[in-house]
């Protein structure tokens, strides 16, 4: 960050207020840029003060508190058209949120599996890898979402004759139905147990580590905490009389009831964005396993582990350091695109914030909380890769 | 007593370890799990290739019959929406009996383009030259002159409008680029903050945020009573967009040159600017010219999003071909897969093209 000057020369003693002055120059240089783009700046603000004056735009965020008066097609908390503005726009940022989170968890994985099946040792598989990624990297992203819309929009059967998947879950132009359990008191003691389940982890791993380094004795450090989290959840579904209730749908002539259901505009954002974005991490795997040097492969099997321990062991560690940071912009990629869910209707932030302008007209303000959002979610996922980033970083000296 | 000569046994011929047989033994059977893998393959390559290749060639139709179409629906891809549609799909709204202008002028500007790529023609007339395309290709595209009809920007569309928001974009965003990645360089606090201000805004947004901006905010930002072009507009937006992403790259390969070049120019008293012209930039642009190809593989992907701001531009026109006729309008996915094949051939010939730099750019390196 803190670049070296470029070309310090001692010129020996120089006056302070010369032109010969490096010191003197920069700072005139400096003045003057941030004149001009104060400038700027300054006669961009004037005109659109003029333009909205003479247009007779109003101005202010105080809009936001006023009804909104347009329907949401989905949304996390309940909303409907006497809401105020500010609550649209909330619905929107936990529909982009939700895409968002799910869909880079979904990528993850898939990319995953897609770049290690590039080491694979079977060549058909090698080369559906590569072709994948090669296909699915190279076709602009909105194409693929309108494709994915037209398909389920299209393709699927209506809503009163679904594809059922073992008369559980039910996919049809409606969306996809699935069953869920009733949320009771089981849920939420088993929901309680997990979190107490992950502080036990958390201090099993450090004790397990300690002991290690003490002892020499190697302790599972995956495993073992898996099984402590899962066992309280367990203990707590238990200690909540074990319910077994689920909500099934049923479908009907015109909405597929009870479960779960999650609607087609939801469904095209998710498997576009998960698809798209998943050849890029495939890429950023694979080269971030090319970088382990072969020696490494070659010394662990020289200490006799076996090749799923050297790739859990030696190489993935290794490797996590060099996907790490291209990985992360693959994830503010991801949601930055899931904006273009406007193109398909899926109720997002920069669809909330489109139908707001059209209706008030408040072009600034709108396009500035689309920013601001925006830039918030990428500038705190940065930091908190930055942050992963320098613990799993190589301590050097 | 003289021995009698006894051959042993001969002894099985070694495993063939080269040739057709090895190679699928080693590849497709190598152990259990990989035998698995290619049963399993397969098994889904019997159940489904014949039914895709049903759909997209047995049971096709080919030409731009709509009753033929219309019976094979279901059964059968319509690929005549392309023999029908392919005019207004890659040219737009463009006049049909105008359209070897933006043909021509296109193909005009893709010459140009390659040939910049190619080292044998860097050399200083090169800029003069791209500014005479360009003045050729706007006269072509926008008429008005030499008795060529005139055509508004607004019917502009199709392929040559994706190429040239594209071409454009990354050709202004270059210079601009260039000054940013060198102010987030400098050692003046004022400066290294405007860029580095500059460039994590624009990444830091969508992009089409920055085209809602160059559509709904630019006409505030200018003059009363003007009204600038919404082309112009929104090739601004990509611009400016395009300049914070390749600055980052850029920046990447001025980190790159060593910092004894530096010093070195400082010794034989080059001032920054000599240095930089002569000495970091030529070096640094030779190392990230992959990442630039890739920026710009990038913005060609992203053109398509000004159909949202209502210019038609390949994605946009193909909507606008299919929509606007409901007799076609079914068989809009064989249309989508038209469209998905072309940017599919652009982007893949690129991103080859930059690998193959790459390349060269090692080989160089590691003499």
């Amino acid at each position: 960050m803190a670049d070296q000057p470029v070309a310090r020369v001692n010129r020996g003693p120089s006056p302070k207020w010369s032109w010969r002055s490096q010191a003197f120059r920069g700072v005139v240089y400096q003045v003057l840029a941030v004149a001009v783009i104060g400038f700027a700046l300054w006669y961009l603000a004037h005109n659109t003060v003029l333009n909205m004056k003479a247009r007779g735009i109003q101005s202010g965020f105080e809009f936001l508190t006023q009804p909104a008066g347009f329907d949401i097609g989905e949304s996390l908390i309940p909303y409907d058209a006497l809401d105020p503005f500010w609550k649209a726009f909330l619905v929107g940022v936990l529909n982009t949120l939700r895409v968002a989170i799910v869909g880079i968890v979904a990528a993850t994985i898939l990319g995953t599996l897609l770049g290690v099946g590039r080491f694979s040792r079977n060549a058909i598989l090698r080369g559906i890898c590569y072709a994948y990624v090669e296909v699915f990297r190279n076709v602009p992203v909105l194409l693929q979402l309108l494709m994915w819309y037209l398909l389920f929009t299209d393709i699927l059967p209506p809503i009163s004759e679904p594809f059922t998947l073992g008369g559980l879950a039910y996919l049809s132009k409606g969306g996809f139905s699935f069953p869920v359990p009733v949320w009771q008191m089981g849920q939420k003691l088993a929901l309680a147990g997990a979190v107490l389940g992950i502080v036990g982890a958390v201090i099993y791993r450090r004790w397990a580590m300690r002991d290690f380094e003490k002892t020499g004795r190697p302790h599972s450090l995956f495993w073992n905490p898996v099984k402590i989290i899962v066992g309280m959840a367990f203990v707590g579904w238990l200690a909540g009389g074990a319910p077994m209730e689920w909500s099934v749908p049923v479908p009907t002539q015109f909405a597929t009831e009870g479960g779960a259901s999650v609607t087609p505009e939801f469904l095209s954002v998710l498997l576009g964005l998960v698809l798209y974005t998943s050849a890029f991490i495939a890429e950023v795997v694979r080269a971030g396993i090319a970088s382990v040097a072969r020696g490494q492969n070659e010394a662990a099997a020289s200490l006799g582990l076996a090749p799923g321990q050297t790739m859990r062991l030696v190489t993935l560690p290794q490797a996590l350091r060099v996907i790490i940071p291209p990985i992360t912009s693959q994830y503010l990629n991801l949601t930055k695109n899931s904006s273009l869910a406007v193109a398909i209707g899926f109720p997002d932030v920069v669809s909330i914030a489109n139908t707001s302008l059209s209706q008030t007209g408040r072009a600034v303000e709108c396009i500035a909380i689309i920013m601001l959002v925006y830039l918030t979610t990428s500038l705190s996922t940065a930091a908190f890769m930055n942050w992963y980033n320098r613990r799993s970083a190589i301590k050097e000296r | 007593m003289a021995a009698v000569f006894q051959p042993i046994a001969p002894r099985p011929a070694p495993i063939r370890t080269t040739g057709f047989v090895a190679w699928v033994r080693r590849n497709l059977f190598g152990d259990w799990k990989s035998t698995v893998t290619t049963a399993i393959i397969a098994l889904v390559a019997i159940v489904y290739l014949p039914r895709i290749l049903d759909w997209a060639v047995f049971h096709a139709v080919f030409g731009a019959n709509l009753a033929a179409c219309n019976e094979a629906r279901g059964t059968g891809a319509c690929w005549g929406v392309i023999s029908e549609k392919h005019r207004f799909i890659i040219f737009g709204r463009y006049p049909y009996d105008q359209q070897w202008r933006p043909e021509l002028a296109t193909a005009l500007m893709m010459a140009l383009l390659v040939a910049s790529c190619m080292r044998r023609f860097w050399h200083w007339w090169l800029a003069p030259l791209w500014i005479v395309v360009m003045a050729v290709y706007f006269l072509l595209m926008r008429g008005g002159a030499l008795g060529l009809s005139y055509v508004a920007t607004d019917n502009w569309g199709g392929l040559p409008l994706t190429i040239m928001l594209a071409t454009l974009g990354i050709l202004f965003a270059f210079p601009i680029a260039i000054v940013v990645a060198l102010g987030r360089r400098s050692n003046m606090p004022a400066i290294r903050s405007l860029c580095i201000v500059y460039v994590e805004l624009i990444r830091g947004v969508p992009l089409i945020s920055v085209l809602f901006m160059a559509s709904f905010l630019f006409p505030l930002f200018v003059p009363v009573g003007m009204s600038p072009d919404v082309l112009l507009r929104v090739l601004i937006g990509i611009t400016l967009f395009a300049a914070a992403y390749l600055a980052e790259t850029i920046r990447g390969g001025l980190q790159a040159v060593p910092k004894g070049q530096i010093e070195a120019a400082a010794t034989l008293g080059l001032s920054y600017w000599q240095t930089q012209r002569k000495i970091v930039l030529p070096q640094a642009l030779a190392i990230v010219v992959p990442s630039i190809v890739n920026s710009f593989i990038g913005i060609f992907k992203d053109t398509s999003l000004v159909t949202i701001v209502s210019l038609y531009e390949l994605t946009g026109a193909m909507s606008l071909a299919l929509n606007s006729d409901a007799d076609w309008r079914p068989f809009k996915i064989e249309a989508y897969l038209f469209i998905t094949l072309i940017y599919f051939a652009f982007c893949f010939a690129m991103s080859r093209y930059s690998l193959w730099v790459e390349k060269q750019v090692s080989a160089s390196k590691n003499r």
